[in-house]
């Protein structure tokens, strides 16, 4: 694929980053299918260009903006991240991408503005889970931030990773990531950013609300109903006995750029 | 080979000598293959999961095939009766294969999750009660048990059809939509039980051992 022209940026990890074939091939991305491997084995009919990602709801500038016009115009940084699956499964993955608050300036939110809610493509023709007969999700999957959650210096539209252009099952063109938040907040494939002024539903939530909530921020203390969230396995550790377990940290260890959002909210309801 | 003798209305399938032991050994072998790929690292990039899921999917396989010996000799008049012990065992084995990965390459023997998983989960509790009645019913399979318990063994094996019930329900508690492996073998599972509930109801079980 083509190379991305990209500058290290800040709040790098210090953690060995996952392998290349692990990040492309452990996958959720249910428009791809239910499996792990399935966005790798059925993405490739998927056609990310011409791609267009519009900007609108609340906001003085809205825009319609192609995709590669985008990308050269944007300041793009490489930015090597923890993500922590909902799943207690965990990676680092060296992204490529720029950060939203850049975009969300231009368009300048009003100020009624509180939320920012993005959309997925819905493509049932390239995407095989979309026109599977189980009722999976509902489509367009959709997810939101707070405003002040989508302007942090960490949030970032990626559009690749490992110096290369986004592979199709891990969101191509243009997905979010948000690496303080369990990785379904990073939605993929995004055509649409609207900014609101209501809180915006979200897929997960609307799906299993028990399980899922708005703010999905990572947490150690608050357990899935069905499983521990206080430690994690790390994804490509090697083997049954490569030892890959360890501690989750509230924030996925971004308290010190996040935990100040979130002052004086109770983390155990606002989960 | 095995013999065929007739029983009444029934062909009663009789073992070859050994040939119990050697579909133990086979039924043994997909734990024993995912084993291997998982110490060479060779169950991609979650390996532990995989295998844990893997067993539990084997557990689920054999007690389909355990719980269909009633229903094959009822409607086609083929009684597999002799090789249900083996695959109920088997049933068993990779039980515990499941649930000590979980205990001990899964969560590395942290007993802290356990208690918690135990106390606060459906999920692992439903999971949990199945894998203590099944540890019952294996202690119990003995044939000293069986001539020990008299009749009260066969109500007390019985409650293979609540593991069924518990299995089904953990089985689809384990993903997170609907999925059509778990919704498959869970409807299979109902099947077999739904099948057979008007005898359990009855308890006229004493004619069909």
């Amino acid at each position: 694929g083509a190379g991305l022209h990209t500058r290290p940026g800040p709040f790098q990890a210090t953690e060995k980053p996952t392998p290349l074939t692990d990040v492309t091939h452990y996958n959720n991305f249910y428009e791809f299918g239910l499996d792990k491997s399935d966005p790798a084995t059925y993405s490739a009919a998927f056609q990310p260009r011409p791609w267009t990602l519009s900007v609108e709801g609340l906001v003085a500038h809205p825009r319609v903006w192609d995709l590669d016009q985008l990308i050269a115009s944007m300041p793009m940084e490489e930015r090597l991240y923890r993500m922590r699956c909902v799943e207690a499964w965990s990676m680092v993955i060296p992204w490529d991408g720029f950060a939203l608050s850049e975009l969300l300036r231009q368009a300048e939110p009003l100020g009624n503005a509180r939320y920012v809610s993005f959309e997925s493509v819905v493509r049932p023709d390239q995407m095989p889970g979309q026109r599977s007969g189980l009722d999976t999700l509902s489509w367009p999957y959709v997810e939101g931030l707070r405003l002040d959650e989508a302007m942090n210096p960490l949030t970032i539209l990626a559009v690749g990773l490992y110096g290369e252009m986004l592979p199709n099952q891990n969101g191509a063109p243009v997905r979010l990531v948000v690496p303080w938040k369990y990785g379904f907040k990073g939605i993929k494939s995004i055509t649409r950013i609207r900014l609101v002024a209501d809180m915006p539903p979200t897929t997960w939530n609307r799906m299993s609300p028990d399980e899922y909530g708005f703010y999905a921020n990572v947490n150690p203390e608050v357990d899935h109903p069905r499983w521990s969230q206080s430690s994690e396995r790390v994804i490509g550790a090697g083997g049954f006995f490569g030892g890959g377990r360890k501690k989750t940290l509230m924030f996925n260890g971004y308290g010190e750029q996040v935990a100040s959002m979130y002052a004086g909210m109770d983390l155990r309801t606002s989960y | 080979m095995p013999r065929i003798i007739r029983s009444g209305r029934n062909h009663v399938v009789v073992p070859w000598r050994g040939e119990v032991w050697i579909i133990a050994l086979l039924g043994l072998l997909p734990a024993a293959v995912y084993f291997w790929y998982g110490a060479q690292d060779r169950l991609g990039p979650d390996p532990v999961n995989v295998f844990e899921r893997w067993l539990g999917l084997w557990a689920v396989r054999f007690l389909v095939l355990t719980l269909l010996v009633t229903p094959l000799r009822v409607l086609a008049g083929y009684s597999l009766l002799r090789y249900r012990r083996m695959l109920g065992l088997l049933v068993f084995a990779y039980a515990c294969l499941h649930v000590g990965t979980y205990v001990i390459l899964d969560q590395q023997g942290n007993l802290g999750v356990l208690v918690q998983d135990i106390t606060h989960r459906p999920f692992l509790l439903l999971g949990f009660v199945a894998f203590v009645l099944l540890s019952l019913l294996a202690a119990t399979s003995t044939n000293w048990s069986m001539r020990r318990l008299g009749r009260q063994w066969g109500r007390l094996h019985r409650l293979v059809y609540g593991v069924a019930l518990l299995v089904a329900v953990h089985f689809l508690m384990a993903f997170k939509t609907y999925n059509a492996t778990s919704v498959g073998y869970a409807a299979i599972l109902g099947m077999l039980v739904l099948w057979r509930a008007p005898d359990l109801w009855r308890k006229r079980m004493r004619r069909a051992p």
